[in-house]
């Protein structure tokens, strides 16, 4: 039965900044060992569902269930024992500008082990030939290109063996090549190791070749959830205009409220 | 985030004001926890990360804070020099000169340089690091960015400002002493016998202890509006002025403050 649970349950969550909902009764499954999508289009939601995921936001209601326990009524201390269990990518890679490679990789083991420094050292290069950058440990972050930034962030997301890691839009920025390598690493993640992975991404082509299982945001809504496929096939207008990025269908190019006229007229 | 800015600027400067001193009033308690408390309960302190940093605020400070007091000792004493000679005690130029530095001139003066330097290097630096998600980055690896970035720097300011108010003490006399024994015509060993006589331990204590203030003051609001910029390169920009503005400001304030209560009390 245990392995059958999911690793994280997202319940009725709503959340809204100034009266304004930003998250409007989120349901949602990461099942373990999977890669799990979260999509959408820009300002739907799925940044600040990571957040509430990664413990930095507390939800209006609602529940976040990770291995059957509620974190959004975690404390200092819990908090702190569930980040360590997990793993993020951020979009920027958020790599310590001040730190040298090794150092950035380094920093998690140094505050969450007591190892000594040679084990370390012996770590951070395990975790750098992950990601393929070995040769790299010595350089400034800001000596990278951003692919390989990201990368070398992959690989502090990984130093402590994470059961989960987050992605914070993977392949953004990237070129096609550098992309596919980072949907390479992901999938690899989950197929050696058996990582949980949840992306949150807009790139629909990575979506769809590394997904298990996506769900599609959409004005704080789950839309669409399954299997890559049945997302494909989804008659839902919204989710095909989304996957096929046309501009005609369902989703407003404008995002003003108000009516044009109007607001034209009203103005003095 | 462009909300929250826009009920801002709708609120009072007066609520806005109160609470940007409670969330200074917040971030100095979780840094007292993270330099006090939590050591005692077994999480050691980053003392190595103080270290770097009381080489960033203090060693590197050294120069521009010795030739600031050098000067300053010469202003000192060629201006009380000007108003003794009125009545015929221009010898006492050197103990005039000596009380101010101890007691005011050192302290400030210091404080104020530092300020200028530390506080905008605080918040640009941690400014920085907020909008490039350092921040949050530690803090999803369960390191608190306050016990990680804040507390070495407060610790560094509070050891290094005293270090450097005591050097300036000592610059500063050099300065009067240079000028005092020239142009005034001051004889040498008159110069150094008043000196010492006008010296109180209590005179360079209480700049000593002004000098710690000033020192929770600029660490506290250079990395304080660090954490609260919004937007960008343009938003680090603006906290850094900010910074440095409010630091002066305050040190100012302060220091009218400690010198009434010394003067009543002391």
């Amino acid at each position: 039965m245990a392995e059958n649970q999911p690793m994280i349950q997202v319940r009725k969550l709503v959340k809204s900044f100034d009266g304004r909902v930003v998250l409007d009764g989120i349901d949602m499954t990461v099942e373990s060992g999977k890669v799990t999508a979260i999509m959408g289009g820009s300002g739907c939601g799925k940044t600040t569902l990571l957040r509430h995921l990664i413990g930095i936001m507390r939800p209006d209601s609602g529940e976040i269930l990770v291995k059957g326990k509620d974190i959004t009524r975690f404390d200092e201390t819990e908090l702190d024992a569930y980040r360590k269990r997990f793993g993020m990518l951020f979009q920027m890679g958020a790599l310590l500008n001040s730190l040298s490679v090794h150092d950035n990789i380094a920093l998690p083991l140094r505050e969450h082990t007591k190892l000594d420094e040679k084990i370390i050292g012996v770590m951070v290069k395990m975790k750098l030939e992950l990601v393929g950058l070995r040769d790299f440990e010595h350089l400034k972050p800001s000596q990278l290109s951003g692919g390989m930034q990201k990368r070398v962030a992959l690989a502090r997301a990984l130093a402590l063996d994470p059961e989960i890691v987050f992605y914070d839009e993977p392949t953004s920025g990237l070129d096609p090549v550098v992309s596919g390598v980072i949907d390479q690493l992901i999938m690899d993640l989950s197929h050696r190791m058996n990582i949980t992975s949840v992306v949150v991404t807009h790139d629909t082509r990575s979506a769809f070749k590394i997904a298990h299982r996506m769900v599609v945001l959409y004005r704080g809504k789950v839309v669409a959830d399954g299997p890559p496929e049945a997302i494909r096939e989804s008659t839902d207008p919204l989710v095909q205009q989304f996957i096929a990025g046309s501009p005609d269908g369902p989703i407003p190019l404008r995002q003003s409220s108000r009516d044009y006229l109007e607001d034209l007229l009203d103005m003095e | 985030m462009s909300e929250s800015a826009a009920s801002e600027r709708s609120e009072s400067t007066t609520i806005l004001f109160l609470r940007h001193l409670t969330s200074i009033a917040y971030l100095f308690r979780d840094t007292m926890r993270w330099a006090i408390v939590k050591p005692l309960q077994g999480k050691p302190l980053r003392l190595r990360a103080a270290l770097i940093q009381m080489d960033e605020v203090g060693v590197k400070s050294i120069p521009i804070v010795a030739l600031v007091s050098f000067v300053i000792g010469i202003i000192l004493v060629l201006q009380t020099a000007y108003q003794l000679e009125k009545f015929g005690a221009i010898n006492y130029a050197a103990s005039l000169a000596a009380v101010a530095l101890t007691r005011e001139m050192a302290p400030l003066l210091t404080a104020i340089v530092v300020a200028g330097r530390v506080s905008a290097a605080f918040t640009a630096e941690l400014g920085t690091m907020l909008v490039t998600e350092e921040i949050l980055a530690l803090e999803v690896m369960a390191i608190n960015p306050v016990a990680y970035l804040v507390v070495p720097r407060f610790i560094a300011m509070l050891v290094m400002l005293p270090c450097l108010t005591v050097l300036a003490d000592l610059i500063g006399m050099i300065g009067g002493y240079a000028v005092g024994t020239t142009a005034v015509g001051i004889r040498s060993s008159l110069y150094i016998q008043n000196t010492i006589d006008a010296l109180l331990l209590k005179d360079i204590l209480t700049g000593l202890t002004k000098s710690v203030v000033f020192a929770g003051i600029i660490a506290m609001v250079g990395c304080y509006m660090a954490f609260v910029v919004r937007g960008g390169a343009e938003g680090v920009g603006k906290a850094t002025m900010i910074s440095v503005v409010t630091s002066l400001i305050s040190i100012i304030l302060a220091d009218c403050f400690f010198t009434t209560v010394f003067y009543l009390f002391f």
